[in-house]
């Protein structure tokens, strides 16, 4: 028995020495500069073999069309560019195993037929695209059908200036693939910032994506991903999720997203999911729900947004709770009577109620659903009287004897005091 | 001209009503300032109070002080003077104190707290709220020779603007609701210069850019120098118009 032990270990032990020390010994090095063996990163990339690895140093390469079909490393030292020169599609990844990293990739053309990409990945799985620059393309980084792979600390950066959305591509587009880790990439300029459609079980956390034309963070059908510490800022249109089951969104921040259609996150048809610990700030609308059910809202900030919260009668057993309402315009509106959806322990700063028995939570129930608020969903130019002595009043009235605005939303429990979720934030982030 | 409006100047400073609605809103800007926190914050409180007190105290003052200053215009009536230059210099003599009181109580604490182009539109509010309700109080006063009838036309006006306008706007508006309403309410708007004033102010906050659709449509309009210049002519009118009817009133009354 002892022996038996004996042998696992040593055997698993060499094992582990082989697999380790095995990769470097297995592939060469190509390095690729004006004075090396190699001018031209395409020529290197078609010679090299399985487990090689291709070097690129610092300098312009003016190519496009380049295939790696080995699972090879391409790896960029001193900041080598790759200019496209509009010629198409530049780094198309053809085997799975592949890494990419430490290159500015730059200028591509838009092709409404192909949809050329500065880096783009099919049906491979094992991909890592590490630290490049993708500046001035029609899709940025481009996964389809791609399990286990990593884009990581990428910059994507696109002109969106003088373009209309159909023209431009997406930043980061992943379609149809699972365990993706997304992180701490900067995407601007571009249609989209962050794209997922049938991702599953992925990671997005630490990215930034601002001023997009019309999304900062795009997903549908995309069950089961985790979304965290990123920052989403003036993008068109906000950030819209849609069709998708069993998420995480926690200390994201959601800011300056202003327009008639905007949204710092719009949640159609989400369930099961939980929004934690986010930041929306100065947004026209702070969190936007249609048929949205089974949510957990706890712990975000809403501050100084027109709408915090739009809650269309479609949502149904949505939780909202230790949620700081701060400056905003209107706290919470309504379309209709949405039914089952519980507030509580939340701070209003609008609430003025007491709290005789010190317990730290208010006496009087508080109502977030202001009868303006009603009348503006309803009629939307009434937001013209926004602040009119006679809205006060109305509002006023309606709060002490309310008969218009719906029963059921209500805070029975409002917090006396701001909630301080800073302190657990950074708890939060030394935990992890 | 110049001389009347010394005499109705000095007249008024003597009364001290105006010092001290000059210490009301002084004490009251400062105040909100202090409170608020944010600048922001503090003007729009302080827009809140300016469109309600400003109104009422300017319509209240300038017709009690018509009323009190009969004797006197009509003094100068059978003086070789011309009735609507003695009209006029009564107006600007009440309307220039009371603005200057604005000026004193708002737009100093204002371009000490708040400098910047909203403050500046609060304080031109302001100040064409106080033109307006001068010209009215005096069209109030010259429709009747009762003082306590003219007191209470006065503050029915200043009721109905202040007020019940607002609440009859929201009723259209709400039973006309299925109708594409922007352009309708913009011209209601017009038509009460409290609203008018409000709207100028708020759409200049950070507040308005995020009401929506219609938020961003009415923005288009009043962030235009175009529509400031508009809104502003509008408010004009509202000064001219009851001023010009009370003067004709006045000329071609029997005292």
């Amino acid at each position: 028995m002892k022996n038996l032990s004996k042998y696992i270990i040593v055997w698993s032990a060499c094992a582990l020495v082989w697999l380790l020390g095995s990769p470097p010994a297995l592939g060469d090095t190509l390095k690729v500069c004006r004075t090396c063996e190699h001018h031209s990163v395409k020529e290197a990339v078609r010679k090299a073999k399985a487990g090689d690895v291709v070097l690129v140093d610092g300098g312009l390469y003016l190519e496009s069309g380049i295939e790696i079909t080995q699972p090879i490393s391409l790896i960029g030292r001193n900041n080598p560019v790759i200019d496209g020169r509009n010629t198409g599609q530049i780094i198309t990844i053809k085997s799975s195993n592949v890494k990419v990293e430490g290159f500015t990739v730059q200028n591509v053309a838009v092709s409404y037929m192909r949809d050329d990409a500065a880096i783009r990945v099919a049906d491979l799985e094992n991909i890592q695209i590490l630290n490049n620059t993708v500046l001035n393309t029609y899709f940025g980084i481009y996964l389809q059908n791609t399990d286990n792979s990593v884009v990581k600390g990428n910059v994507v950066r696109g002109e969106s200036a003088d373009k209309i959305e159909s023209s431009l591509g997406n930043a980061i587009h992943v379609w149809r693939s699972d365990n993706v880790e997304v992180s701490d990439n900067t995407a601007e300029g571009h249609r989209d910032g962050i794209y997922f459609e049938f991702v599953t079980n992925s990671r997005v956390h630490d990215n930034l994506s601002e001023g997009n034309n019309r999304y900062g963070l795009h997903f549908m059908f995309s069950d089961g991903n985790v979304y965290t510490r990123n920052v989403f800022r003036s993008n068109g249109a906000g950030v819209a999720v849609m069709y998708t089951r069993n998420i995480r969104m926690e200390h994201n921040t959601f800011e300056d997203n202003w327009g008639a259609a905007s949204y710092g996150l719009l949640l159609k048809d989400i369930s099961q999911s939980a929004i934690l610990n986010n930041t929306f700030r100065r947004n026209t609308t702070g969190i936007y729900m249609e048929s949205s059910s089974q949510l957990d809202i706890t712990s975000n900030d809403f501050d100084r947004n027109g709408w915090a919260i739009r809650l269309l009668s479609s949502c149904i057993q949505d939780t909202f709770r230790l949620n700081n309402f701060t400056g905003n315009s209107f706290d919470v509106s309504t379309n209709g009577n949405p039914t089952m959806n519980l507030f509580e322990n939340n701070y209003w700063d609008k609430y003025s109620g007491y709290d005789l028995d010190k317990d730290r939570t208010g006496d009087v129930p508080y109502r977030p659903v202001s009868l303006y608020s009603m009348l503006v969903e309803r009629v939307p130019p009434s937001v013209m009287f926004m602040r009119s002595f006679m809205v006060d009043l109305m509002d006023s009235i309606e709060r002490v004897l309310p008969s218009f605005i719906p029963e059921s939303l209500v805070d029975n429990r409002p917090s006396m005091k701001k909630i301080d979720h800073d302190s657990d934030r950074k708890l939060v982030q030394n935990l992890r | 001209m110049n001389k009347i409006i010394k005499y109705v100047l000095y007249d008024i400073v003597r009364s001290k009503i105006v010092v001290a609605y000059t210490l009301f809103l002084l004490l009251l800007s400062i105040g909100l300032f202090n409170l608020g926190g944010s600048p922001d914050k503090g003007l729009l409180s302080l827009l809140n109070l300016v469109l309600l007190t400003v109104p009422l105290i300017s319509i209240v003052f300038a017709t009690t002080h018509f009323y009190n200053s009969y004797e006197f215009m009509e003094l100068l009536v059978s003086q070789p003077i011309r009735r609507s230059r003695i009209f006029l210099s009564e107006y600007w003599g009440v309307a220039l104190s009371l603005s200057a009181a604005f000026l004193l109580g708002v737009g100093v604490p204002v371009l000490l707290f708040a400098p910047g182009a909203t403050g500046l539109y609060l304080v031109l509010t302001g100040l064409f709220v106080t033109f307006i309700f001068v010209a009215l109080a005096f069209l109030a006063s010259v429709i009747t020779r009762d003082k306590a009838k003219g007191i209470g036309i006065a503050l029915l006006l200043w009721f109905y603007f202040a007020l019940i306008y607002d609440g009859i706007v929201l009723l259209i508006l709400y039973s006309f609701g299925d109708y594409p309403l922007e352009y309708a309410t913009l011209a209601l708007t017009a038509l009460n210069p409290v609203d008018l004033g409000r709207v100028m102010v708020l759409l200049n906050l950070d507040v308005s850019a995020m009401m929506g659709y219609t938020g961003a449509l009415y923005k288009s309009i009043f962030g235009s120098a175009w529509g400031v210049g508009i809104a502003f002519l509008v408010l004009l009118l509202w000064v001219l118009v009851p001023l010009l009817t009370s003067r004709r009133a006045f000329t071609r009354r029997d005292l």
